[in-house]
């Protein structure tokens, strides 16, 4: 990972990988949506999304975490603290 | 198994069983693939000692409350075994709640200890409410060196040398208060009795047993009144291992199959359905020339298995699927939501019952089981030993409200007397469902009596709850609604919540609102948002003192349009 990683950069990298998994146009993909929502996937499906998010950033986000997070852009500043 | 009619409380019954299968295994605890705690019976007694000792110090007396708030974990159940041994009560609440609501709750039980992950226990200290914590004193575990704990002390250093004093409860006694749900607008505080948990551990482990040996997978939250009985008093009394996992990602939880070699597992419907996919989506890669070959040994196993399941002979025919479950998992069990009988039939095919149940978490956990003879995926099985069950009213089709007395139903809502008499009638818990008896003892369920819903994650949802999130929305008034209670349906089928909108005059349905009431059902959790709106023309009924009379309301719109007048949120 590059050490001057911004959250700018990681948000749209989430965005990015968000659309190629779950097959949605990157362009209606905006960092404030719910991604329950935009992507149409349930709270099972996200965690699959997030393993890939992992696996892309080389982080390890617990559970707990991720709990009540329900738009890119929270999910983009949990990952960046742990860059 | 431990003989329970010869206990009077949990705290004896688990302290026989700590010394009586002290060499098994109890629990083991692993965070992904890292296994992080193996405990025996006896290294589980040599922590909670001195636990215990440490509560009585600090004036712990019995009777006293005390809340836990964690995920599923080996501290749950130590600490737990802790506040029975010295006469407590516990008041185990759902950590996927708000910092708000747990402090709403722990107002409500006026718990006087708290024993809190160290994650959930940041959320609350952050929270505007914070200031109004009534508990005497707060344990926090897994707190990282040199972290604020707002004056809470150390799980894992609160300890005492010394032999703690066990301090022996009655049957009548409480054991529990348990939080059906309820938490925006009336909290449901169920009390429920050492006789309530003994009975139904009795009644559960007569159908079906547990050994040593036998290797329990803990995922619905221990807070839960299933994963309660099922993946600690249950397997406990029976000298089982429970297995705790820290994750709940797909890939760790498949593995934990495989791993630990998972004898039984009791999991939501959402969770059994993403399952079926999962192996649905397999089966289709096949290559063309296997694929033939699998369905003929399905229906080859269904065949065999018609009358009872034969797990070993499961196992022989389709060998790579029990493969993928550990190869010893002898049923999946399931229950606190509605189950769609193709997927139970699904893995009953392959030789994975699925052993579907109905409870309310008023009568303990489980009022009725499929037994398995045969298996059944139209039903939700057959009342339990000691469990009565009756019909109220039934139609012309036999359908009726299901009403429940047995020893396992609890003794009262906290501070709710009014609400405890509406619901125990005579001694018999109406449980507010619609259900029917077949020919042969089974229960079927259709739908139900009051506004409620039950989400696919087993969760109870009451509309007036989550109606604050719309408090200010700028309209006349609102109501929020459970479909299936403005319009009844005899289909225990999906749910969803209704948002009913009466404008104010010359107002309309515009953008602006529809973003506004979006936006606000957004702040909700994915489980308790609204599925849709309705605007309604006419002023709602409401009682002298302004109260809307739902029933009255729902009883209006009901009877004036259909359900195809909600539009999706």
């Amino acid at each position: 990972m590059a050490p001057m990683q911004t959250t700018d950069k990681t948000l749209d990298e989430i965005l990015t990988l968000a659309s190629v998994h779950f097959k949605v146009p990157r362009e209606k993909l905006f960092p404030d949506d719910d991604f329950f929502k935009t992507l149409g996937i349930d709270s099972l499906q996200t965690l699959d999304l997030l393993t890939k998010l992992e696996n892309h950033f080389g982080v390890e986000l617990p559970d707990y975490e991720l709990q009540g997070v329900s738009d890119f852009r929270t999910l983009a500043g949990k990952i960046q603290a742990r860059l | 198994m431990l003989d329970l009619r010869q206990y009077s409380c949990l705290g004896a019954a688990l302290r026989d069983a700590l010394d009586r299968f002290s060499p098994h295994v109890c629990l083991i605890e692993a965070d992904r693939d890292r296994e992080k705690v193996r405990l025996t019976y006896s290294d589980f007694k040599e922590i909670a000692l001195p636990l215990t000792r440490a509560l009585e110090d600090a004036e712990f007396d019995p009777g006293d409350r005390a809340a836990i708030i964690m995920t599923n974990q080996s501290k749950w159940l130590i600490s737990a075994y802790a506040i029975f041994y010295a006469g407590g009560v516990l008041v185990p609440l759902d950590y996927k709640l708000t910092p708000a609501e747990h402090l709403q709750l722990l107002a409500h039980s006026k718990a006087k200890l708290l024993i809190v992950e160290y994650y959930l226990w940041r959320a609350i200290m952050q929270s505007p409410d914070f200031h109004k914590i009534g508990t005497k004193f707060v344990l926090v575990t897994e707190a990282p060196l040199g972290a604020d704990l707002a004056g809470a002390f150390r799980w894992e250093d609160f300890k005492r040398k010394g032999a703690p004093d066990f301090v022996m409860r009655q049957r009548e006694d409480v054991a529990c208060i348990v939080y059906s749900s309820g938490t925006g607008g009336r909290p449901k505080g169920c009390v429920l009795t050492h006789e309530n948990y003994l009975e139904q551990c009795r009644a559960l482990t007569t159908w079906y047993p547990f050994w040593p040996g036998v290797r329990y997978l803990s995922i619905l939250p221990t807070n839960h009144a299933i994963d309660f009985m099922v993946g600690f008093i249950g397997p406990f009394v029976c000298g089982a291992c429970v297995v705790h996992l820290r994750t709940l990602r797909p890939e760790f939880v498949r593995d934990a199959f495989v791993r630990y070699r998972i004898t039984y597992v009791s999991l939501v419907p959402m969770i059994v359905k993403n399952l079926e996919r999962g192996l649905r989506a397999k089966f289709d890669e096949l290559p063309s020339w296997k694929r033939p070959f699998l369905d003929a040994m399905i229906a080859t196993n269904k065949l065999l298995t018609i009358l009872r399941p034969n797990v070993k002979l499961s196992r022989l025919l389709l060998p790579g699927i029990h493969r993928a479950f550990g190869g010893e998992l002898l049923a999946l069990i399931t229950g606190g939501a509605f189950m769609e009988p193709s997927t139970m039939q699904f893995f009953y095919d392959l030789g994975i019952p699925v052993v579907n149940g109905y409870g309310l978490t008023e009568a303990g956990t489980a009022l009725t089981l499929n037994d398995l003879k045969p298996f059944r995926a139209d039903t939700v099985g057959k009342p339990l030993p000691g469990v009565e069950l009756r019909l109220l009213n039934p139609d012309t089709e036999g359908v009726g409200e299901v009403a429940v007395r047995s020893k396992t139903v609890m003794s009262h809502y906290l501070d709710d007397p009014e609400l405890t008499l509406e619901t125990i009638v005579d001694g018999w818990l109406l449980t507010g469902d619609l259900g029917r008896f077949d020919g042969n003892g089974h229960l079927q369920l259709f739908g139900r009596k009051k506004n409620m819903i039950v989400t696919e994650g087993g969760k109870n949802i009451y509309p007036e709850d989550i109606e604050t999130v719309f408090d200010g929305l700028p309209v006349k008034e609102y109501c929020v609604f459970a479909a299936n209670y403005i319009w009844p349906k005899k289909d225990p089928g999906r749910e969803m919540l209704v948002l009913v909108l009466r404008l104010e005059q010359n107002q309309s349905f515009d953008s602006k609102l529809l973003e506004d009431v979006s936006a606000r059902n957004r702040r909700l959790p994915d489980f308790k948002r609204v599925g849709g709106y309705m605007i309604w023309e006419k002023d709602f009924p409401r009682t002298a003192s302004m109260k809307i009379k739902r029933q009255v309301l729902a009883e209006e719109i009901g009877s004036s349009v259909d359900r195809s007048s909600v539009v999706s949120l």
